[in-house]
């Protein structure tokens, strides 16, 4: 397994990936990607059980992830390239004619590690709590894990599926909140408040924790935390603190970078910041 | 012209949803795959009985119908067969783009089972009288829809998606009607079912109003119209074959059907007859409105789904021979 370090390199080659992917069609989601790369890293390099080169939908025996805001698909797909599911020069199609890396992440290709559609907001909670039953039923003590936007919960789905997970004791669920407090149209507390996302969960049941999504040492020690809570009967919600366009100066601190991709230019500048340690594709 | 005789007789009346709650039932027997999902209607949905049988292949959602599908696709990764259940309202506009994508796009084996749709829920009145479900349904890529006409053959259709890889749409009713199919057939998916061959006209019916049109086949015999009837319980894939068949014979088509002109079985069999073999045709069905409150029978005559309305369409055709 990874150590630190090279955690942290599959993390800058993944930022590269996510930058070059968006910036040849000049479409996708940079921004929400970057900030949740230690995340992603952490899950495929260390957390789950999983078998990148058998790749199956059913999964069995092995832990599950689904992207809910599957917009942020540029992380997603570099993840799964660079953990082996399919081949790192496949990023190079991202959102073109033909490709299996759709703009929204889809079964319908046959794209290896890609579960459920994902992109229509608020339906990856559901599927996470059913998969996770099934997971139940068949006997496995194997987790599933999802990831889902802060804007995003504002979709109503997500709490019928919060409602549903606590009174199901749906304990072997680690879900995750994006929280990077952006959204298209501006800052989450603009658009439509949040509140206190914490105590929401935690009112609906849930065995909530916290964590810096962009220190992989704490995203992997919370995470590890959370593998341990799990089978005590409540389903456990991980507020991730991130920062939108992580890695990139001039992709911080603003909503600007949701969904616009790069120039020539501004590629260059972003390339400069982020180092080249597996190879680019 | 020689006369036809009625060849079908119903001694009893059943609502298709029990149909339906039977067929689970056999289904949670002998499969240990298939599992329920109810948001809130159980008795309604005739479910008591999986759920008495079977508790931990059974799922209350509550009244949370987005939530049921996207837990209904999510349980398929693994091997599991779920069943959700609620209003056919419920099972289709609150929730199509939880089917869209989490179910049809993903290409997920969940099976969609709906009750009480169209007019003949009766008296709770148009907000849960669906009557686009199968123009919704039908659109989607990959879904099939499937509307039985009465209980023998709800339950077979209902055992048998069971056994079909990808996502179905399985639509039925609330009020008790006749019993006519056989309790031991066999339900093929996309394959219709002759009741009564004839050389007059075609008249292509589903769901409830196949009845209807027998009792209308029967009544244009005493006036020496030679009706051929056939079922059309699956609406997607439509018996492309069955229809150009019929047609070719007679030469003019009604279609018969508890929902919306747009969208209904009749635009499938347009489309097919346009195509391959353009046939005078009428139409039964709803016309571009919504239902109201009454009893199914008033509702049914006032909206023109009746044989009554069959045979006046039969008529209409006829002369455009």
């Amino acid at each position: 397994m990874p150590d630190i370090q090279e955690l942290q390199k599959i993390c800058s080659q993944v930022r590269r990936d996510i930058v070059r992917m968006v910036h040849k069609p000049q479409s996708g989601h940079p921004g929400g990607s970057l900030g949740c790369v230690e995340y992603f890293v952490a899950l495929y390099f260390n957390i789950m059980k999983h078998n990148p080169k058998s790749f199956t939908i059913d999964g069995k025996g092995e832990d599950l992830f689904f992207l809910s805001n599957g917009h942020i698909s540029p992380v997603f797909y570099s993840t799964l390239a660079r953990s082996g599911y399919f081949p790192v020069k496949e990023l190079d199609t991202f959102r073109m004619i033909d490709s299996r890396l759709q703009g929204h992440p889809t079964t319908h290709e046959g794209l290896e590690g890609v579960r459920v559609a994902s992109g229509s907001l608020g339906q990856g909670l559901s599927v996470a709590c059913g998969a996770a039953l099934t997971k139940k039923m068949n006997g496995e003590n194997t987790l599933v894990y999802s990831l889902h936007g802060d804007g995003e919960i504002q979709e109503g789905q997500i709490w019928e599926a919060a409602m549903f997970a606590a009174h199901h004791k749906i304990d072997n669920l680690i879900s995750a909140i994006d929280y990077n407090g952006r959204q298209i149209d501006g800052d989450t507390e603009e658009v439509m408040s949040l509140g206190d996302i914490e105590a929401k969960w935690k009112a609906f049941g849930w065995h909530t924790m916290k964590m810096n999504g962009n220190n992989i040492e704490e995203v992997i020690f919370v995470l590890n935390q959370a593998k341990a809570e799990t089978g005590k009967g409540k389903p456990i919600m991980i507020i991730m603190t991130t920062e939108m366009g992580q890695g990139v100066d001039f992709m911080m601190g603003s909503h600007k970078w949701h969904g616009v991709a790069p120039n020539d230019e501004q590629l260059a500048s972003a390339l400069s910041q982020l180092e080249e340690t597996l190879g680019d594709y | 012209m020689e006369k036809t005789l009625p060849k079908f007789v119903s001694t009893e009346k059943k609502d298709t949803r029990s149909g339906f709650g039977d067929g689970l039932y056999e289904l949670g027997q002998k499969n240990k795959d298939v599992v329920a999902l109810c948001a809130d209607l159980t008795g309604s949905l005739k479910m008591d009985k999986f759920e008495k049988e079977f508790p931990d292949r059974f799922f209350q959602v509550g009244i949370a119908e987005a939530n049921m599908i996207g837990v209904a696709a999510g349980m398929t990764i693994g091997g599991k067969i779920p069943f959700t259940g609620t209003f056919a309202n419920f099972s289709t506009g609150r929730v199509y783009d939880q089917i869209r994508q989490s179910v049809a796009y993903s290409g997920k084996n969940v099976k969609i089972c709906a009750s009480h749709a169209g007019l003949t829920l009766g008296e709770d009145g148009a907000t849960h009288q669906i009557l686009e479900d199968i123009g919704l349904m039908k659109m989607l890529p990959g879904m099939t829809v499937i509307n039985p006409c009465d209980y023998n053959q709800t339950k077979a259709a209902t055992i048998a998606i069971a056994e079909h890889e990808g996502p179905v749409y399985l639509r039925f009713g609330r009020p008790k009607v006749p019993v006519f199919t056989d309790p031991n057939q066999k339900f093929e998916i996309g394959k219709a079912v002759m009741l009564n061959e004839g050389t007059d006209v075609s008249i292509f019916a589903t769901g409830h109003l196949v009845w209807e049109a027998l009792k209308a086949c029967e009544a244009l015999a005493e006036e020496g119209i030679n009706a051929e009837v056939i079922n059309i319980h699956t609406i997607k894939p439509l018996d492309e074959e069955a229809v150009l068949a019929s047609a070719k014979k007679t030469s003019c088509v009604v279609t018969a059907e508890e929902h919306q002109y747009n969208g209904g079985l009749g635009e499938s069999v347009a489309r097919v007859l346009s195509k391959n073999l353009p046939t005078p045709m009428e139409f039964v069905a709803v016309n571009d409105s919504f239902g109201e409150s009454g009893t199914p029978e008033q509702l049914m005559e006032k909206y023109g789904l009746s044989s009554n309305a069959i045979i006046k369409s039969v008529k209409v055709v006829l002369q455009r021979k």
